[in-house]
């Protein structure tokens, strides 16, 4: 008796597992996704947001004076962004760019999930136009799969040259347009057809261009499904209250197909007719009536879908719409805003970021000191009864011209500096060097180490340039 | 065991395992496989352009001739091909004109470091500190004199200073006496600094004789300083008890700088003046 119960329980949950695996289906790129594309109020915002890639085309074609408004020009460790030139030195504001902007990326992912991949990703971007230039030249999905299955002739072969050649195009005009930012744009095309361009611009743009031609060609949902780390970061990132396009279970369910003669009154199903539109227009071929999973990029697309269809059959529109799980699932009222902290937290870093950016902008130091104390010796005793130590002085000049400088020191009692009317030149962008000699008396010394600060100073435009930076003068044990 | 498969139509390998894990044989995604395939192709295209084969004594050259010393080489050239400049500039100049030229000098101090480290530090130390037994090299006290001449002439030719052991003409006490006096700073203040002739090498005011090499008694800086078994008033009255160089006594110090005139270039000497002279005492 028992053992038949047994049996019974275990064959169910042979059953519950059997059913579980039916639905797992992990696209492994054995096919290619031919998604369906469709108007819609969800497919112009995805335009417009793919527009601003325009920036990365045309930018840097734009001039501020007498040089590109924005080139990083790694040979000569200069970063021009419109007025401001940013050396090196000045890094650290890159930090707090990158922190700003994965900190942009957490906060959009908590209010409204992967806006980024949805939207704004250039893998998302890029492949769109690919797939819809393939629409235009190869036809809608079910053309192409038949073109794809179909044996070689001359129009497949005239369709898919003409297709490729165009994807190769955009590529290389990516790769160009990418190296662009980095290398004056006027001279790099001239560099290019006269084949003068230096190997890293013509390897940089070999890679750019496969990379694009293979990821938005070929890879295409692969590369969110596999590559991409973003898109598994992003994923952790989105909670119960975070709204994100998803099917109204409770509205659709049980899903039925709309009966020939029934009328809306006697209807038993739900709203969901199961005509499988949404799946048709996923650019990563997942079914958002499965709820959220990693293939889903946010994009939208199923929602112009279902609108589309529940305007056709007269029922009202949203059965898939961007809400939250809460709201969809618990019937919970949206949390609201001031009630989610993490929200808060990342605004908090990301203004933090900003403060710090517009005070690195605003005070960059014309001229900037650095002092290497020299360690062998630490100090040297002196014949007159002096204690000497050995300085090595950077004065870093960001300006554009050379500015004559001069070094004084203050410090310790009875403090001498060794040539201290000696002028040095300070050659701009770069860093000069100079040896210091500090003298302090023995007697007057009154500790092992004491602060000394070092000041530079220079004419630049009529203005008074100065940077200062402490240090320590060593002396014997006491 | 094809025939009682749980999971017909499945494409695994008949191995079940608690009911239900059972072992696929999928094949690997196609992007793997082009992987796997390019990465095979690549090695072999780098075989054939690239040394790589172990075949008989030396391995194979590559069609495209790349070697590593080849690329250290040319590395070698573009430095050398930067140095040139100043190199040719260095071999027509005395010394004292590279210090007189303020970007040969930055060049020699930026270059000469190399060559001081492999020749001077082991007994100067990295940064003329000194050592135990070897002179300070960045202080302004100077046995030969500290003009840039000096300096080179010291490299070149080496220096070997004597001091005759005075174990035997003074008593311990009148040793005492004077390695006071010149602890303090004064040597004259001890009688027996005129008497017993110690101003023939050291001078009428103990400050020493740069033609002789002998010390400056007065400044407070030692040729021999403390040590970890003898303190400075120690180490005074050895170095006038036993001398230096002084081979008749078996404890004398021992102080040579060696000759450098027939190891390094002369360019090399000069470089090494200028470096010297530069860091900080020179005159």
């Amino acid at each position: 008796m028992s053992g038949n119960e047994n049996a019974a329980s275990k064959q169910s949950v042979m059953d519950d597992l059997y059913a579980e695996s039916a639905h797992l289906h992990i696209n492994t790129g054995e096919e290619t996704i031919h998604a369906k594309r469709m108007g819609g109020y969800w497919r112009n915002i995805k335009w417009l947001s793919a527009a601003t890639w325009i920036i990365f085309f045309i930018g840097p074609y734009f001039q501020w004076g007498e040089r590109q408004a924005v080139l990083f020009d790694i040979p000569n460790r200069q970063f021009h962004i419109l007025g401001v030139t940013i050396l090196p030195q000045d890094f650290w504001m890159l930090s707090l760019t990158l922190l700003f902007l994965a900190l942009l990326l957490a906060v959009a992912t908590a209010l409204a999930g992967r806006v980024y991949c949805g939207f704004f990703c250039f893998q998302t971007v890029w492949t769109d136009v690919f797939t819809w230039l393939e629409e235009k030249l190869e036809g809608k999905p079910a053309k192409r799969r038949k073109l794809d299955k179909s044996s070689l002739n001359l129009t497949k072969v005239r369709t898919k040259v003409t297709k490729h050649l165009i994807w190769l195009v955009i590529s290389v005009l990516t790769g160009i347009s990418f190296v662009a930012w980095f290398y004056d744009v006027f001279d790099l095309w001239r560099d290019l057809f006269t084949l003068q361009a230096s190997t890293v611009a013509y390897g940089t743009i070999a890679l750019f261009t496969a990379g694009t031609y293979v990821l938005a060609g070929y890879m295409r949902e692969q590369a969110c499904f596999w590559l991409c780390p973003y898109a598994r970061i992003q994923g952790v990132m989105i909670d119960k209250t975070t709204v994100v396009p998803s099917y109204d279970f409770h509205r659709g369910e049980p899903r039925g197909r709309i009966k020939k003669g029934q009328s809306e009154e006697e209807r038993t199903t739900g709203d969901c007719i199961d005509c499988k539109q949404c799946i048709a227009v996923c650019p990563t071929g997942v079914d958002i009536r499965h709820g959220q999973q990693e293939g889903c990029i946010m994009c939208a697309l199923c929602i112009d879908a279902c609108d589309e269809v529940m305007v056709k059959i007269d029922r009202p529109k949203g059965l898939i719409r961007y809400e939250s799980y809460d709201s969809l699932e618990a019937n919970k009222k949206p949390q609201p805003l001031y009630k989610r902290p993490r929200v808060w937290v990342y605004i908090a870093i990301m203004s933090l970021a900003l403060v710090g950016i517009a005070y690195g902008l605003t005070s960059l130091a014309p001229l900037e000191l650095k002092a290497i104390h020299e360690r062998q010796p630490l100090f040297v005793l002196q014949s007159d009864g002096s204690i000497q130590n050995k300085y090595t002085l950077k004065v870093l000049n960001k300006m554009t011209m050379d500015i004559a400088v001069t070094i004084s020191a203050k410090g310790p009692e009875g403090l001498v500096m060794v040539d201290e009317d000696l002028v040095t030149t300070a050659r701009h962008g770069k860093v000069t060097p100079r040896t210091v000699f500090i003298r302090v008396p023995k007697p007057l010394l009154t500790a092992e180490t004491a602060p000394i600060t070092f000041t530079v100073r220079g004419e630049y435009d009529n203005e008074m340039l100065e940077g200062s930076r402490e240090s320590v003068f060593i002396g014997p044990k006491l | 065991m094809a025939d009682n498969n749980p999971f017909p139509g499945e494409n695994n390998t008949g191995h079940i395992w608690d009911d239900n894990l059972r072992e696929l044989s999928n094949p690997p995604p196609r992007w793997w496989m082009i992987a796997f395939w390019a990465s095979i192709i690549w090695f072999i295209v780098y075989g054939v352009l690239y040394p790589m084969w172990p075949v008989g004594q030396e391995p194979t050259k590559g069609i495209l001739g790349w070697s590593q010393m080849d690329e250290y080489k040319a590395g070698v050239d573009e430095v050398e091909a930067v140095r040139a400049e100043f190199e040719t500039q260095i071999k027509g100049m005395t010394a004292k004109e590279i210090l007189a030229a303020p970007g040969l000098s930055q060049y020699t101090v930026a270059s000469a470091k190399v060559l001081f480290g492999d020749n001077c530090a082991p007994c100067h130390g990295g940064g003329g500190q000194g050592g135990p037994g070897y002179p300070v090299l960045v202080d302004d006290d100077w046995l030969y004199g500290g003009t840039i001449e000096n300096i080179q002439q010291t490299v070149s030719m080496g220096r070997k200073g004597i001091m005759t052991a005075h174990g035997k003409i003074l008593s311990d006490t009148e040793i005492e006496g004077m390695a006071n006096a010149i602890l303090a700073g004064d040597p004259m203040s001890d009688p027996n600094f005129t008497q017993k002739g110690c101003i023939a090498c050291h001078g009428m005011d103990g400050k020493g004789m740069a033609v002789l090499g002998s010390a400056n008694l007065t400044d407070g800086i030692y040729r021999f300083g403390p040590t970890e078994s003898e303190s400075q008033l120690e180490s005074i009255k050895n170095t006038i008890k036993y001398g230096v160089n002084d081979v008749t006594d078996p404890m004398t110090r021992e102080a040579v700088m060696p000759a450098f005139g027939g190891r390094l270039s002369e360019d090399d000497i000069k470089k090494l003046a200028v470096y010297v002279h530069k860091f900080g005492g020179g005159q």
